[in-house]
């Protein structure tokens, strides 16, 4: 290894000799963000939620929230890159909304599954819903509820807080993240804008709750509360 | 006092094909309704809210004159009974909308240049509002005409609680309840066929009114 790269590896600065050019300034590039795909059939949930909703929900909706970040993300680089630091702020807003967006959706998917893959949760998990709501029926009622009350648009969670080790439902509006209400972390989350559900549904979205659950990936649940404790 | 859903002017299905009947129908007697019905259990359950009619109830949102416990179940419910009951005042089968009259033509001339100019104001305040919520033409302390929106069911006349304080002389909905069916995501393409069931008659009354400093008489 040269000197002078022994010496960067160690931590330590780089001499460049009088009359080089340091490295040219790169603009800042923000990577675009994939719409991730379902990780089934968008009929594949019927007849819970309808494959018309999955469709339109992911490609309309998320796909919009998405396209949106996306450009977000590179006026955020560029902004970033020139010290406008006010214009940057400016669009934090929407970034929260569209950023969120993409966020929250991207938990959803997963947080699915076609009913023939139905188990109800297990492990460790299984254990801490007993432990902190009596059962998975007590869960699901306080959840519904919670969600059913949102009002305008919203979300539903499951939530674990790493300080006191214990899990528990909240609700967002809009599409903040669940990490804007304090260091939680999203095991399960239920989308309750109106977008979620009211072509099969209409008005009714207690109906909607009940059937979501009968679709709830409780496996992916179990490995996002894994994961975190 | 007793809150009663109010009957629209027209037929469900007179709104086609900007709206759609099954929307009307749904709007009206499931979503409109349940405001009603939570404003009555409200009542029941705080009879001091029942001596204020639905306008005073949504100008003092925000105030100790509401108390603290019913304030949000009062500002959702109140205020989604306000504006439901105000939007079908403002709507009209297309065949029967007018124009504005020449005093708001000119107001809307004078606040923003020209009425289509006022229109892609008030269809970005519509498309803008993320989430649900309401977007307002009003006339503000003073006279002159504004656009804004506000979140969820809140409205201008809540002075405590919104950004823009007014009195409101149009009103769109985009809950996506009221657009959904028809037009799913696309809430721009509903905007745009609002304009073409604008009740002018009722927003000329309201204007004129309200240059007077009367909120709308529903």
């Amino acid at each position: 290894m040269s000197t002078m790269r022994a010496n960067i590896a160690k931590g330590g600065t780089m001499k460049v000799a009088k009359g080089v050019r340091g490295v040219r300034s790169v603009r800042a590039k923000a990577s675009a963000v994939p719409l991730p795909d379902l990780p089934y059939d968008y009929g594949a949930l019927e007849p819970y939620i309808s494959g018309d909703i999955m469709k339109l929900h992911h490609q309309m909706h998320h796909g919009t929230y998405v396209k949106n970040f996306n450009g977000l993300l590179e006026k955020q680089a560029d902004f970033e890159q020139k010290g406008d630091y006010a214009s940057l702020i400016s669009i934090q807003q929407a970034i929260k909304f569209n950023g969120g967006g993409h966020v929250n959706h991207s938990i959803f998917w997963k947080n699915m599954c076609p009913k023939s893959d139905y188990a109800p949760p297990s492990g460790a998990l299984g254990k801490k819903i007993d432990e902190t709501f009596g059962s998975l029926e007590a869960l699901e009622t306080k959840m519904s509820a919670m969600a059913a009350g949102v009002q305008g648009s919203g979300w539903g969670w499951l939530a674990y807080d790493p300080a006191k080790d214990n899990i528990f439902v909240t609700t967002t509006s809009n599409q903040d993240p669940l990490v804007t209400q304090g260091n939680y972390v999203p095991l399960l989350g239920v989308d309750v804008w109106e977008h979620a559900y009211y072509l099969q549904y209409k008005n009714k979205r207690p109906d909607y709750l009940s059937n979501f659950f009968e679709v709830v990936n409780w496996k992916d649940v179990e490995e996002r509360y894994n994961a975190a404790t | 006092m007793t809150f009663q859903l109010p009957s629209l002017n027209y037929g469900y299905e007179a709104l086609e094909p900007h709206i759609d009947g099954t929307t009307m129908t749904i709007h009206h007697t499931k979503h409109h309704n349940t405001y009603v019905t939570k404003m009555n259990a409200a009542v029941g359950a705080c009879p001091e809210l029942g001596s204020m009619d639905l306008l005073t109830l949504n100008q003092k949102i925000g105030t100790s004159e509401i108390p603290a416990d019913q304030m949000t179940n009062v500002r959702n419910n109140g205020g989604g009974h306000w504006n439901h009951s105000f939007f079908w005042t403002v709507l009209a089968p297309p065949s029967s909308t007018n124009g504005p009259s020449s005093e708001l033509k000119a107001a809307i001339d004078g606040a923003f240049g020209s009425m289509d100019e006022m229109k892609s104001k008030f269809n970005a305040a519509a498309a803008g509002r993320f989430g649900s919520g309401w977007a307002w033409l009003g006339v503000e302390e003073g006279g002159k005409l504004t656009i804004t929106s506000t979140a969820n069911q809140d409205n201008p006349l809540m002075a405590n609680v919104v950004d823009q304080a007014c009195i409101p002389v149009l009103g769109l909905d985009v809950w996506e309840h009221a657009y959904y069916l028809k037009y799913q995501n696309k809430r721009p393409e509903y905007i745009q066929n609002f304009w073409s069931v604008v009740n002018w008659e009722a927003v000329n009354g309201y204007y004129a009114e309200a240059t007077q400093g009367k909120a709308p008489k529903l």
